[in-house]
């Protein structure tokens, strides 16, 4: 599979503050990586040096195939920051034509209805950034990050201002992406959300990957619960491979079994043995 | 680069900004043709004044259209400071801490194209403006003396230059400065220049070594200042004898002609300004 972001060794100190301390972090091409840490863990660094917005201190940083930074990797991904304004005075429209035109996308028209009925603002077409609720700027700033049909997506905490209803647009717009074989990296606080859409998590910690891999490779087995008729049992220090062997000896005791459920450890529980449980 | 200024341009327009300043120049154009109307009307324009005890005789006419056509191009130079600072002061760190100028900057256009293009935007509608007003303020002074400067184009694209510098000096210190820091900076340097220029002029008159020398460094080192004062210059640049010695005393009377080598220096000065802000600006984290 093609890589569609990778950083090697990749450190960054801002004067004696280390921020990142040699991460390693790929993203294929068509895969979701989420990116969790608590506040100040590098997360936001990493995307900027990927995005070529900060220099990095020591390793590399390559989205599709060109250094990050570079002309052709600016022209290959596409990025919505954490903190971000657009001019007040433009409408959806203009801003999305705007970026058009410094992505040199030929889509045109098509392109900027697509994208504005993708993050469900086909109404607000017209409607200028300052009439905008912040919700409806963050989609747009979505939107906004697609135009050029970018390869490589680098989304900073995409759906901090959003509804429900917002996330849900969002993630389903993630699993389109997805389909379509655009690589995300995607820096959330979200626990729920990355789980729910991510292939892949990397947590990092004071600047360095403390955890990676997929949710169900990072999760520990909490043993296995099974309802009886006399009520629920739980079995300490077993996984999905007891689950036979625990139902066949229940049914030869005279039990009635009516569920079974493998318990394993949730992203959030994964996180915070990560972390320390340092909070955000 | 095109699209960038393009951009800088629209925003000036649907902001407004442009047509708050346009609003105040007509006022400050207004005002000036009362004040000159009225005040030539206390003076006798055929009049050949006799100062001092030799009788030497001033062209009254010309002293005043001169002197007052001095201060209408010093009120050019001035708002056109502020529209060089209203476009520029906040290019890099201050649209940088607002969060505009990330999506902008991760494009394919790429940090040098911004600059470029910021400094076109800048560039343009100043020079725009510049023509614009000093052309009114002209045709004012001619409706109401019937006087012409000895140059009409000269001092019109030195004040121009004058301006475009003062862009290039903003944009130099968007990059390092924060948007409120750099637009208070840029104003002192601006005052700076205008105090140094005095300075040269009081030197002229008293004949100061000390004084000329520090206008003629601050000159260099703010080349805006001796495009000013070689516009003031030019406007009476064939006036001869006494009534250009008048003049010279006076604060418009632009008594030092800058020579040949301020072209080539300020065009070296804008490209020093031009390697200094891209190298500044390839360095910062954003």
């Amino acid at each position: 599979m093609t890589v569609a972001f990778s950083a090697q060794a990749l450190a960054k100190h801002y004067g004696s503050v280390r921020a990142l301390a040699g991460v390693d972090v790929t993203v294929d091409e068509g895969e979701l990586v989420g990116l969790l840490g608590p506040n100040g863990a590098g997360k936001s660094t990493l995307v900027k040096i990927g995005c070529g917005l900060v220099r990095p201190s020591g390793g590399s940083a390559v989205v599709c195939g060109a250094r990050a930074g570079s002309r052709e990797a600016r022209a290959a991904m596409g990025y919505l920051a954490e903190l971000f304004r657009f001019p007040g005075w433009c409408s959806a429209d203009e801003l999305l034509e705007l970026h058009q035109r410094l992505a040199g996308s030929t889509g045109g028209e098509p392109e900027r209805t697509e994208l504005l009925e993708l993050v469900g603002l086909s109404d607000a077409r017209g409607r200028h950034v300052e009439d905008m609720s912040k919700g409806m700027q963050q989609r747009l700033g979505i939107a906004q990050a697609l135009v050029g049909t970018p390869r490589m997506l680098f989304l900073d905490e995409p759906t901090s201002a959003l509804d429900p209803a917002g996330r849900r647009t969002v993630r389903g717009l993630l699993e389109e992406l997805r389909r379509r074989g655009v690589a995300v990296l995607l820096n959330s606080h979200l626990l729920s959300e990355v789980e729910l859409v991510c292939d892949r998590v990397v947590i990092i910690h004071r600047g360095e990957v403390v955890a990676a891999g997929r949710p169900q490779e990072l999760a520990k087995p909490r043993g296995v619960e099974i309802d009886l008729e006399g009520g629920t049992r739980h079995f300490e220090g077993t996984g999905r491979e007891d689950v036979p062997r625990i139902v066949a000896d229940l049914v030869a005791a005279d039990e009635k079994v009516y569920g079974v459920r493998v318990l394993t450890s949730t992203l959030e529980e994964i996180y915070l043995e990560a972390v320390e449980g340092e909070s955000s | 680069m095109l699209v960038i200024a393009s951009y800088a341009l629209q925003e000036s327009l649907r902001r407004k900004v442009l047509l708050i300043v346009l609003i105040l120049t007509a006022a400050f154009l207004g005002l000036y043709g009362f004040g000159i109307y009225k005040a030539y009307e206390t003076i006798d324009p055929n009049s050949r004044e006799a100062i001092g005890p030799s009788s030497v005789l001033i062209d009254t006419r010309i002293l005043f259209s001169a002197t007052l056509f001095g201060l209408s191009m010093f009120g050019v130079l001035f708002l056109a400071t502020v529209l060089a600072i209203f476009f520029t002061h906040a290019v890099v760190r201050g649209d940088a801490e607002r969060g505009l100028l990330q999506p902008l900057v991760v494009r394919p256009v790429g940090r040098t194209s911004v600059l470029a293009g910021r400094f076109l935007a800048g560039a343009f509608a100043c020079s725009l403006y510049v023509a614009v007003v000093y052309a009114g303020g002209l045709l004012i002074t001619h409706a109401v003396t019937g006087w012409w400067p000895d140059r009409i184009v000269l001092p019109a694209v030195e004040l121009a230059g004058a301006v475009i510098v003062l862009v290039a000096l903003s944009l130099v210190g968007s990059v390092f400065l924060s948007a409120i820091a750099n637009g208070i900076a840029i104003f002192m340097v601006f005052g700076a220049g205008l105090v140094a220029g005095l300075l040269g002029q009081i030197g002229e008159a008293l004949d100061s070594d000390s004084l000329k020398t520090i206008a003629k460094v601050s000159s260099w080192v703010l080349p805006f200042e001796a495009l000013y004062q070689d516009a003031l210059n030019a406007i009476t640049a064939e006036t001869e004898g006494f009534t250009k010695a008048a003049l010279s005393l006076g604060p418009f009377g632009g008594a030092q002609a800058a020579g040949i080598s301020l072209a080539p220096y300020v065009l070296g000065y804008l490209a020093a300004l031009a390697l200094l802000a891209v190298a500044g600006f390839s360095r910062r984290d954003l």
